[in-house]
């Protein structure tokens, strides 16, 4: 039912605009808000299609989100587009305050997440935002690995009682998941089978793991490979079934290794059924460089998956 | 411990009355809200008694006299908003909204205590009337500009009038979000300052300049008014000639006292969040009466 589909690489923000053109065509409540971050966010054709229900605020984050749960009072479904780094960031309280704590039915995309503007620097980073997010209450944290995950997710996220924040990649990606693949928030999906370890990933490191396994299994070692877009709340019942049945982790994530997609599965296990886990990630602030030549040196390959669960067997 | 701070009158006030009896009316329900948040923070030992009291009269005149709301139907699309951003001003907003008939006057006699829905500052999901979470400054503002962007959007009348503290203007997110209003011409909008002078600790203008403040919203594309926070008829006659430059939001600078009108209170940085003594509320509510 899952493949590894074909050597073409995608954009998700493509699938982000295209799909929120026909939820914008569908609802006439739906609008978007963004922050200066019309271009980045691949909002051109939206604002052609949809001018005024485009809300541009300008550089100004804070804003930015009081506007979306302003806009919710006034009986909007807004949609929020900008730059991970800086929309998580420097909105942070009025993610928790005007839109978790406020149970304010707003829809969060935090765009070219992760080493996206790799050249950039540490600055324009966005290695932290599945973590200070996850900790909030009542904020759903979705991280799609593929155009057809990122539709879905933006599709579930509007009829999702309360708000969500979904991480929408600029880097291109293989398309991982068959036609027949269905998200569902908080839900996990299992790519492959395997009893030995297991491989729970997200976002641009599903297709990495999937490649991981398959080397892994041509050296004999039967690896399961977890798709987790929603990191919160997590699926804690496919957590535990990795932690029973496989008797060891590893997670991958192109995120900070603390805090995020490996820290939620490590809490999980540990209060669940205790196995060794390996957490691979980013160890902290990162040198400049392109995001495939940063995934690399940080070893989030293939190989260096691989690598992770040979490790990792060793301590079973 | 007498209990004259109890009572409270319950309901709006007809908008058909003459002026005279409106105003009237008003300036007994502010001074029975008084006496019933004085109950309230003496209760609970917690609150800000001096920014409640400095915004009294404002948060009445609107509740009661002003917008377009029903409380017995909170939830109306099309009703006016009333969005308080200064949240710490909590006892006030309570003690008002349940004079308006939001809810039982009976729930304020929890204020603060254990699981009870009046937080300490307030809390959309569980009390009626209640806009927007606040209490983190530089929230309201913003969460306003966004009602009315989706009031003009659906070419909407509603009213979306917003009550900050003149210390939370030090918060760079109004000035965010007065920029994108401006830009916009939201003149459904209107934000109104409890100019008591005083934030937490000390004047403000000791503490981090604000004035001039009708110079600065200007400059942001609002039109700005003056008017005397504690003067009903006053806050009356400007909230019925809104707005005051068509195509422009409202920034209506209201003059007032903390800790107004009580003579001990009034006017002194430490009433910002200091609880009065047995005593002392007894002589408070001696001066309400």
């Amino acid at each position: 039912m899952t493949t590894l589909v074909g050597p073409d690489l995608f954009d998700c923000r493509d699938a982000f605009a295209s799909t929120l053109q026909d939820l914008a065509q569908r609802d006439d409540r739906v609008v978007v808000v963004c922050s200066d971050s019309v271009g980045s966010s691949k909002l051109v054709d939206f604002k052609k299609r949809f001018p005024h229900r485009l809300v541009n605020v300008g550089i100004a984050e804070q804003t930015l989100i009081g506007v979306a749960a302003g806009l919710a009072n006034g009986g909007k479904r807004p949609i929020v587009s900008a730059a991970s780094c800086f929309l998580t960031a420097r909105g942070l309280e009025q993610i928790k305050v005007d839109l978790a704590y406020s149970h304010a039915k707003v829809v969060v995309c935090g765009m070219s997440p992760g080493v996206a503007y790799g050249e950039l620097g540490p600055t324009h980073h966005s290695i932290e935002d599945v973590a200070w997010l996850r900790a909030i209450d009542n904020l759903a944290v979705v991280v799609p690995a593929d155009p057809k995950e990122t539709e879905q997710a933006l599709r579930a996220a509007l009829l999702h009682d309360g708000p969500v924040f979904i991480r929408v990649s600029r880097m291109p990606v293989p398309s991982v998941y068959a036609d027949g693949y269905q998200f569902v928030l908080g839900k996990s999906f299992r790519v492959t089978e395997g009893s030995d370890v297991t491989i729970i990933a997200n976002g641009t490191m599903l297709a990495r793991a999937v490649e991981a396994a398959t080397l892994l299994r041509g050296r004999g070692v039967g690896c399961r490979v977890v798709s987790m877009p929603t990191v919160a709340p997590l699926d804690l019942a496919e957590v535990r079934a990795a932690a029973e049945e496989t008797g060891a982790i590893v997670t991958v994530e192109e995120h900070s290794v603390r805090g995020g997609l490996g820290g939620a599965v490590a809490e999980a296990v540990v209060c669940q059924h205790p196995v060794p886990m390996r957490i691979l990630g980013f160890p902290g602030f990162l040198p400049t460089g392109s995001a495939t030549w940063l995934l690399e040196y940080s070893g989030l390959t293939a190989a260096g998956i691989a690598a992770a669960v040979d490790d990792v067997l060793q301590h079973k | 411990m007498t209990l004259a701070g109890r009572s409270l009158p319950v309901g709006r006030i007809d908008p058909s009355l003459p002026l005279e009896e409106r105003v009237r009316l008003l300036g007994e329900a502010a001074r029975a809200i008084r006496r019933r948040d004085l109950e309230m923070v003496r209760s609970a030992a917690l609150g800000h008694i001096g920014g409640d009291f400095s915004s009294a009269d404002i948060v009445a005149t609107l509740l009661l006299a002003v917008l377009n709301i029903d409380p017995s139907r909170p939830s109306l699309d099309d009703r006016d908003r009333f969005v308080m951003s200064k949240g710490h001003s909590s006892g006030v907003l309570y003690a008002t909204l349940a004079a308006a008939g939001f809810f039982d006057p009976a729930w304020l006699d929890g204020y603060m205590e254990p699981l009870s829905p009046l937080n300490g500052h307030p809390d959309r999901k569980k009390v009626p009337g209640v806009e927007a979470n606040t209490g983190p400054l530089g929230h309201g503002l913003p969460i306003a500009v966004g009602i009315a962007i989706a009031g003009k959007m659906d070419g909407s009348n509603r009213r979306t009038l917003c009550l900050v503290g003149d210390g939370e203007l030090q918060e760079g997110s109004n000035w965010e979000a007065m920029m994108a209003a401006g830009h916009r011409g939201l003149d459904k909008l209107t934000v109104i300052v409890d100019r008591n002078g005083y934030q937490q600790g000390a004047p403000t203008e000791e503490t981090s300049r604000l004035e001039p403040i009708a110079e600065k919203v200007r400059a942001f594309g609002w039109a700005a008014a003056e008017v005397d926070g504690h003067d009903h008829a006053s806050l009356l006659g400007l909230f019925e000639k809104l707005p005051v430059i068509a195509g422009r939001p409202t920034f209506v600078i209201a003059h007032t006292h903390k800790g107004y009108p009580v003579s001990f209170m009034q006017d002194r940085v430490e009433w910002h969040h200091k609880v009065p003594t047995t005593e002392q509320v007894r002589a408070a509510l001696q001066e309400l009466a």
